[in-house]
C-alpha cells in the first residue's frame, strides 16, 4: 500500500488531559504513537474550571507533585448558596490531609504533561488540525490534516466536547443545547497575600468555592471560584438550552455574579488577565456515544465523560485516555484492531469509577431539568430565608417566626408541587444507591 | 467590565477568512437570530438594512456553543487553521 511512509501504530487526536494519557500509556507498552495538537501548544485551546486530582494524576504520573507546575493545594472547599443578595455558606476544610486536588493553569499544566509524554517517546505534532478521518471498508485508517495525510492501525479520538471527528463517523449523534453547558471564566490577577487574607488560606493552600444560585437562580448552572498562586478563577457554566430559551447572554451572568455582596469583596481591586469560554459535556450517562468501533476509540470530553454534580472531568479524561492506551497495546501486541478487539476499552471503562459513576447519576440530569425551579430556585432561597429568619432579633417571639416560615413555605409553593420535589429527591436518591 | 475589555485580555492569531460560515438564507428565515445573544465573544450581529448576519470571526473562542444552539443548524463550523485563532495562555 502507498499509505506505508506515513504509517504507525497509533494515532491520538488532541493533546488534553485524555489525548496525552492515552499517548503515553502506548508509549511506555513500547508502541509508535503520534500526538496530534490543533493549538500552537498542548494545553492552549483547553479550558476548564480549575483543579487537577491528585490521585488519578499519578495513576499517569506517579511523580507529578514534584515538578508538574501546580498552584495551590486545596484544603477549603466551600459550598455557597447565594440569594440575590444574601447567601448561606458551608465550608469544609481539611489541612492536615494530603492534597487531593491542586488547583493548575491548564496552558502551563497541560504543556508539562505533553513535555513529560514527549521525554516517553511520544511524537508531539502541534499546530495540525485533523480534518477528517480516513476510512476503507468502514474501518478507520488514518487522518486527514492540513497538511497530510497519516496512517494508524488505531486512531484514538481526544479532540474534546465538539468532536467532529466521532460524528463524522457516525459514532456520536449531534450535540443537543440540553446536553451541554456553555462555561465563561476570568482569571483575575491578585496579590498573593490578599488571596490568603480573604480566603483564609496560608502560602501554597487553596480555597474552592461551589456556587449555587445567585444570578443562576431557577437556571440548571453552577459557579465555580478557584485560588491560584497569584489569580482568582471565577466563572459559571449554564445549559446551553437555558440560555437559548431565555436569550442571556452569559458573560452578563458572570459579571452579576462579579457583582453580588458575598462575591464581589473576594475580587476587589483584580485585574482581568485572561477571559474565556468552553462548552461541557452535561449530558452524563445517557449521552455517552458508541465509545469504539473498527480501528477507532474516543476517549474524555469527546466521549462525554463528565461526573458534572461533582465537578469531575479531567479525571475521567485521563483515566478514559489510560485505558484507551491499554486497549490499544493488546490490539497491537494481538494484531487485531477490530471493533471487537477494541470493545476491551469499553469493558476496562465499565469497570472503573468512570463509568461506575456516570451510570450511578444517570437520572440525574433529567430530574434537574424537570425540577431546577424547585432544587436550584425555591429550596435555595428558602435555605437563606431560613437561617435569615433564625439569626433575626426584632422582638418577635419565636414561635411566631417559626409559624411565619412554615406557613410562607407552604404558600409560597403548592402543596402538589411540593409533593412532586420530594417524590422526585426520593427518586433521586433511590437511582443513586440502588445496586445494579 | 463590558465585552470588548474581557476580549481584549485574549492572545489571538486572526486568519484572512473565516471559519464560521453560517448559511446567510437561512439565517434570514430565523426567528430566533440566538447566535446573537448566547456567543460569549458576541461573534454575531444582525445586519437588519443588509439583511445579513455579520461574522466577527476574528473575535471567535472557539467554544461551539452557536454550532449547537442554531435553531437552523445551518453554521458551517470548523476549527481555524492550526496556527490561527484562539490560544489560551492560561485556560
Amino acid at each position: 500500500m502507498s499509505e506505508q511512509n506515513n504509517k504507525i501504530d497509533v494515532i491520538v487526536v488532541g493533546a488534553g488531559p485524555a489525548g496525552i494519557s492515552c499517548a503515553v500509556t502506548i508509549a511506555r507498552g513500547g508502541k509508535k504513537v503520534v500526538l496530534i495538537e490543533r493549538g500552537s501548544f498542548a494545553g492552549s485551546k483547553n479550558v476548564f474550571g480549575g483543579a487537577i486530582y491528585t490521585q488519578p494524576t499519578k495513576e499517569i504520573f506517579p511523580d507529578f507533585e514534584a515538578s508538574a507546575p501546580l498552584e495551590r493545594k486545596n484544603v477549603d472547599h466551600k459550598f455557597a448558596i447565594l440569594g440575590e443578595d444574601d447567601s448561606t455558606v458551608i465550608s469544609y476544610k481539611n489541612k492536615t490531609e494530603a492534597a487531593g486536588s491542586y488547583t493548575v493553569i491548564r496552558g502551563k499544566f497541560d504543556r508539562w504533561m505533553a513535555d513529560e509524554a514527549k521525554k516517553e517517546g511520544v511524537y508531539l505534532v502541534e499546530k495540525t488540525v485533523v480534518r477528517e478521518l480516513l476510512t476503507e471498508n468502514g474501518k478507520v485508517v488514518g487522518v486527514k490534516t492540513e497538511l497530510e495525510d497519516y496512517y494508524a492501525d488505531i486512531v484514538v479520538l481526544a479532540d474534546g466536547v465538539n468532536s467532529l471527528l466521532a460524528k463524522q463517523i457516525g459514532l456520536r449523534e449531534e450535540i443537543q443545547p440540553k446536553d451541554v453547558a456553555l462555561s465563561v471564566k476570568e482569571v483575575i490577577k491578585l496579590d498573593k497575600e490578599k488571596i490568603n487574607d480573604r480566603f483564609n488560606i496560608s502560602d501554597g493552600e487553596g480555597c474552592i468555592y461551589e456556587i449555587f444560585g445567585g444570578p443562576m437562580l431557577g437556571m440548571l448552572g453552577l459557579a465555580f471560584m478557584y485560588t491560584n498562586s497569584n489569580s482568582i478563577t471565577i466563572g459559571l457554566g449554564i445549559t446551553l438550552s437555558e440560555l437559548v430559551e431565555r436569550g442571556i447572554r452569559p458573560y452578563d451572568l458572570l459579571e452579576q455574579l462579579k457583582s453580588h455582596p458575598t462575591i464581589a469583596p473576594l475580587i476587589k481591586d483584580g485585574e482581568l488577565q485572561e477571559y474565556s469560554a468552553h462548552l461541557i459535556p452535561e449530558g452524563g450517562y445517557n449521552k455517552i456515544p458508541k465509545l469504539s468501533s473498527d480501528g477507532v476509540m474516543i476517549v474524555g470530553d469527546a466521549a462525554m465523560l463528565v461526573n458534572n454534580l461533582h465537578w469531575e472531568g479531567t479525571n475521567l479524561a485521563m483515566i478514559s485516555g489510560k485505558l484507551a492506551g491499554e486497549a490499544a497495546v493488546d490490539a497491537i501486541n494481538s494484531g487485531d484492531f477490530s471493533a471487537k478487539s477494541l470493545r476491551k476499552y469499553e469493558e476496562k471503562l465499565k469497570n472503573s469509577f468512570v463509568m461506575k459513576d456516570l451510570i450511578t447519576y444517570k437520572d440525574l440530569m433529567d430530574i434537574a431539568h424537570k425540577k431546577s425551579d424547585a432544587f436550584l430556585d425555591y429550596y435555595l432561597r428558602t435555605i437563606n430565608s431560613f437561617f435569615k429568619m433564625f439569626t433575626s432579633v426584632d422582638s418577635v417571639p419565636k414561635r411566631q417566626k417559626y409559624y411565619d416560615f412554615v406557613s410562607k413555605f407552604f404558600k409560597e409553593r403548592k402543596i402538589l408541587n411540593i409533593l412532586s420535589d420530594f417524590w422526585h429527591g426520593i427518586k433521586l436518591v433511590w437511582s443513586i444507591l440502588k445496586w445494579y | 467590565m463590558v465585552l470588548e475589555d474581557k476580549l481584549f485580555t485574549v492572545k489571538y492569531s486572526p486568519d484572512t477568512v473565516s471559519h464560521l460560515n453560517p448559511d446567510n438564507e437561512m439565517c434570514g428565515m430565523c426567528t430566533s437570530k440566538i447566535c446573537t445573544k448566547i456567543c460569549p465573544a458576541n461573534v454575531y450581529e444582525w445586519d437588519e438594512a443588509n439583511q445579513k448576519l455579520v461574522v466577527n470571526f476574528e473575535n471567535c473562542l472557539e467554544c461551539g456553543a452557536c454550532r449547537v444552539a442554531c435553531e437552523k443548524k445551518c453554521i458551517k463550523w470548523e476549527y481555524p487553521k492550526g496556527t490561527k485563532g484562539v490560544t489560551f495562555k492560561l485556560g
